[in-house]
């Protein structure tokens, strides 16, 4: 049977109870929600002035009602200590989400640490350290101080590059503006830590160099640009399942129609109609679905392309646009670079240097450079030329009176995480400018986001471009010790066969080390695991807030607070800034990152002046915070671009719908923010201007991937899935998404599962020349024959095990164009039983 | 969003003008005793016991519209023609389930052909055929589920629910 939790009521919020406000915790939408939370021997009643809605609950609430809260959205937690009743809710008044949740954040409460209802007994309470041959509990100074005498120790053999460290980057949990600046001041500011890398790729790098490259920041438009535009075009993104709010409360409003009359209101003086949508993606996604339901098929245009094909289609849409006429003159040559720049000797097969795989020059010199005929694409891409041109129309031909047409462009993992991304980036960005649809109503180019951001961090200058391929140099015996803050590599990053092969033989000796000592000893214990390094060894502290497939090599566990348990801000994928305010306690000693960062530091100061190295020890100073805020005022308010007009009572102020990056002062007590970037039509380059980039297609482009797919038979494109947030981190001890989903799916097409003799839900293996993993098939009659999409990051069949080490220049992983082949493992095991198979297309 | 706001009072429209089952499961409703004020409160809801329809009501995969615990509660009953655990009746294939979709309380249509319960709201779908499991979607539990018992005479009754209905903190109001 399916999961059910057999509640038949829930406690009432009280009228009175305390309200905070909530930015859900995890992905770049950043719905609001509020926290309401009330003393446990108290409740509300039924009658309107008993409740915090103010309602009578005695009655059947309507559809999209205020006064409901599902399960997930109650627990019991701890405040100051004490147990208290917590609702977290979606907050019909916040313009992001506008009451919305969606089935991850909608989960919040539930996937909280109570001890009292036994959820997210999963938690990290204490430090670890490995004793007496297994981890066990300590405190913080006891496991601080053998970080930080290990760490000084190889900083004094090997220099700061033998510390090796992975962290987030981002927003929400797992990140925020005072965690960021935390771990950056500590490797970036404290020390030059040059071989860092992120929790999703190998490299400390951007996910999107060429935009940034090429002057337009990624996330420039406002999500109420989705509800003007005339096309959206989608590349490589699933937004129903991974931007679910964003598209349900903004999307789908336009391709319904009902975004009609904000249009002529704010975009007077042109027709408008109901928005249209391009989607590129070689899958049939849920998303394909919805838009067909909402705006009919003859509005929606799927170009199911060949897998990482993307580059030629978007030069042959730049062609062919330029050529028609279609482009916006006054914008290329007000906003634009004016001259041609000479091409570097050796391309387009390679750029002037290493760090620079793409060649950055004028309109017109890259529409020669680019040149793609619609034929050409059409047998590169596998798709219809009619439909090309189609796309290219509903992208720029000018619009009844000849006035401009107002397209979207949002992209996410499908080309970032997909061949050639630099070029292919800059390629689509193309498009975008030469249509002058950056900086205006109704337009855009933005990766659409996985996590909220919150990047503020001293310069990583000295990291270099490209930056080092970390799991490379881990994998080749480089480095002594390994700090992870928040990520899990065994499940997320690519080649990880070999990763996990190696890292755990190098864990595993300095275990050994530690062992053969007495533990009371620290002197013999740092000389043991020293002389182990010395060896070949890495010694692993893991920072998390869950025990993680990495954490197991790990030798010190430090326990971390999250979004709630900690004050919190971050920004959303149109850059808009919200606090969220600490509602509970953390669990047993986890504190915020950004302190066990300031920790660590004191610790290092402490151990390096022991040693006699004053002047090391004075490179951390600074780190005297005691607070989450304190690192928030020496980071975000000093060091962000507006961060000045920024103080958490200002934020607090200014509830669920904060304001959107770069504040720009205050005015009447509340923050002022900027709608929309480069509306003024100068860009982020030196000179003010934007470049185009010349960036012609060249195959598969990352080593391995052409004879990788020549030997296999099957695509295992990969992708997320709406119950699942990123790692399963917490969705590992959460019932409803584990009996959905006890087993990454692999959709599959019924012939190829037929082929194969395999039944729904039968486990198969998926193997090639780089290792194996396994999934649960789920037969999709959409999905192309010989083409399948597999779960990706999840615990039970980890999909990066398949990935090969192939990298684009800039150390951009490309994970989408993996081939394997498949073979049955076993029928379908009982704890598959109660899953259904059926098709995740709504039908009407 | 506001499109299908509406739907639920269609909805309700739709279930009183459902016959006879309907009118059963109000009358039963209205027998519910109410707690005497100095008595001990129990620990769960207390569920009624609600005739919704006889096995000789329904046809294979046919919904038959009723509504528990109250009449503001629309459900239908389902005769599966395959046995489907938590099925009851002489063929194991007799399951009630809520119509109301548990992530924003819009009405869901059902779909004979592949025996889903669909919501125009947010596009999320429910199998019957396995207690109702959320296949894609965007609520957070799975479709509430009715509990049900056939009598000799081949009456079914409704005497709970499996998890929270939409719109009431207490799934008997």
């Amino acid at each position: 049977m399916a999961f059910k939790r057999q509640i038949d009521r829930l406690p009432i919020v009280p009228a009175g109870a305390k309200k905070q406000t909530v930015t859900c915790h995890y992905c770049i939408v950043g719905c609001g929600y509020h926290a309401y939370s009330w003393p446990v021997n108290k409740q509300g009643g039924t009658a309107s002035r008993q409740n915090a809605f103010g309602v009578d609950l005695s009655q059947q609430q309507d559809a999209e009602t205020e006064a409901w809260y599902a399960p997930s959205m109650y627990n019991i937690v701890k405040q100051g200590g004490r147990d208290v009743h917590i609702v977290i809710k979606p907050d019909n008044a916040c313009v992001v989400n506008a009451g919305l949740g969606s089935i991850r954040g909608a989960r919040m409460a539930e996937n909280s640490f109570s001890v009292a209802h036994q959820t997210q007994q999963q938690r990290l309470t204490d430090p670890l350290v490995w004793r007496q041959g297994m981890k066990t509990p300590t405190s913080w100074e006891d496991a601080l101080d053998l970080v930080a005498r290990v760490t000084t120790k190889v900083i004094e053999e090997q220099g700061e590059d033998g510390l090796f460290v992975s962290a987030f980057d981002h927003g929400g949990a797992g990140g925020g503006y005072e965690n960021t600046w935390g771990t950056g001041k500590l490797y970036f500011g404290a020390m030059k830590i040059k071989n860092i890398r992120i929790h999703n790729r190998p490299a400390y790098n951007s996910e999107v160099h060429a935009t940034r490259d090429m002057g337009v920041g990624e996330l420039n438009n406002a999500y109420e640009d989705a509800e003007l535009a005339d096309t959206i075009v989608a590349i490589g993104t699933n937004p129903l399942e991974t931007q679910t709010n964003y598209f349900l409360n903004h999307w789908v409003p336009n391709l319904r129609g009902t975004s009609i009359e904000k249009k002529k209101a704010l975009l007077p003086g042109e027709p408008h109609a109901a928005g249209r949508i391009v989607i590129i993606d070689p899958r049939r996604t849920v998303t394909v679905n919805a838009c067909e339901m909402e705006a009919g098929k003859e509005n929606v245009l799927h170009l199911a392309l060949n897998s990482g094909t993307d580059l030629a289609l978007f030069n042959a849409l730049f062609t062919y646009i330029a050529d028609k006429g279609w482009v916006d003159n006054d914008f290329i040559s007000k906003s634009t670079v004016g001259a041609p720049v000479p091409r570097p000797a050796l391309y387009p097969a390679r750029g002037a240097g290493p760090g620079k795989p793409g060649h950055l020059t004028n309109f017109a010199a890259a529409v020669e450079a680019n040149r793609t005929s619609i034929e050409d694409a059409a047998k590169i891409t596998g798709l219809k030329p009619a439909d090309i041109v189609k796309a290219a129309e509903w992208i720029a031909m000018p619009k009844e009176g000849g006035k401009r047409r107002r397209a979207m462009f949002g992209y996410e993992k499908g080309i970032i995480w997909g061949n050639d991304n630099y070029r292919t980036n800059g390629a689509l960005v193309n498009i975008a400018l030469a249509t002058g649809n950056v900086g205006r109503l109704g337009g855009g180019v933005v990766r659409l986001g996985g996590h909220q951001e919150g990047y503020v961090r001293p310069s990583d200058a000295h990291v270099g471009r490209p930056a080092a391929y970390v799991d490379q140099l881990l994998i080749s015996g480089k480095g002594g010790v390994h700090h992870i803050w928040a990520c899990d590599h065994y499940k997320t990053t690519l080649n990880a066969s070999e990763f996990k092969r190696i890292y755990n033989r190098r864990t595993q000796m300095v275990r050994e080390a530690i062992d053969s000592v007495p533990a009371g000893d620290r002197k013999a214990q740092v000389e043991a695991i020293m002389a182990a390094i010395r060896q070949g060894g890495l010694f692993a502290v893991d920072v998390d807030i869950v025990p993680t497939k990495i954490g197991e090599a790990c030798h010190v566990i430090l326990p971390a607070a999250t979004s709630g348990e900690m004050n919190l801000t971050s920004m959303n994928g149109e850059r808009r800034m919200r606090i969220t305010e600490r509602y509970m306690d953390p669990p047993g000693e986890a504190m915020p990152d950004c302190l066990i960062a300031a920790r660590i530091a004191n610790h290092m100061e402490r151990v390096f002046r022991e040693l006699g190295k004053g002047k090391n020890a004075d490179q951390f100073k600074g780190f005297d915070w005691k607070t989450e805020e304190d690192a928030f005022m020496d980071g975000y308010h000093k060091h962000a671009s507006g961060g000045q007009h920024v103080t958490y009572e200002r934020l607090g102020a200014m509830g669920t719908n904060g304001f959107q990056e770069p504040a720009q002062g205050v005015k009447d007590g509340k923050i002022v923010g900027t709608e929309r970037l480069y509306t003024d039509g100068t860009f982020s380059t030196e000179d003010g201007k934007a470049r185009f980039m010349d960036a012609p297609w060249r195959g598969l482009e990352a080593p391995g991937k052409e004879e990788q797919k020549a030997k296999h038979k099957f695509l295992i494109n990969n992708g997320r899935a709406n119950q699942v947030w990123q790692s399963a981190y917490l969705d590992v001890d959460n019932d409803l998404v584990m009996d959905r989903w006890p087993y990454p799916f692999i959709e599959m097409n019924p012939k190829d599962m037929a082929n194969l003799g395999l039944k729904e839900g039968d486990l198969v293996e998926v193997y090639n020349d780089v290792g194996s993993t396994q999934a649960m098939a789920y037969p999709t009659p959409t999905a192309k024959e010989g083409e399948t999409f597999m779960l990706f990051a999840y615990p039970t069949g980890v999909q990066g095990n398949v990935v090969n080490a192939g990298t684009n220049e800039l150390i951009l992983p490309n994970y989408k164009q993996t081939w394997g082949n498949i073979r049955k493992l076993a029928d379908a095991p009982k704890g598959v039983a109660h899953v259904t198979f059926k098709s995740k297309e709504y039908r009407a | 969003m506001k499109r299908c706001s509406g739907l639920v009072d269609v909805g309700r429209r739709q279930f009183l003008g459902g016959g006879t089952a309907a009118i059963a499961g109000a009358a039963a409703v209205a027998t519910v005793p109410r707690q005497a004020k100095a008595a001990p409160v129990k620990a769960r809801v207390e569920y009624p016991s609600s005739r919704l329809a006889n096995v000789k009501d329904l046809k294979t995969n046919e919904p038959l519209e009723v509504s528990y615990p109250d009449t503001d509660a629309p459900g239908v009953l389902l005769k599966l023609g395959k046995r489907v655990e938590g099925g009851v009746g002489s063929d194991g294939d007799i399951v009630g389930f809520t119509t109301v979709c548990p992530h924003k309380g819009f009405p869901m249509a059902y779909a004979t052909a592949d025996r889903t319960f669909n919501c125009p709201g947010h596009y999320s779908r429910f199998d019957a055929e396995k207690g109702g499991q959320q296949i894609w979607g965007q609520a957070s539990q799975n479709l509430p589920q009715y509990t049900l018992r056939v009598d000799r005479k081949g009456d079914i009754y409704a005497e709970g629910i499996d998890e929270l209905l939409y719109g009431r903190l207490s799934n008997v109001l």
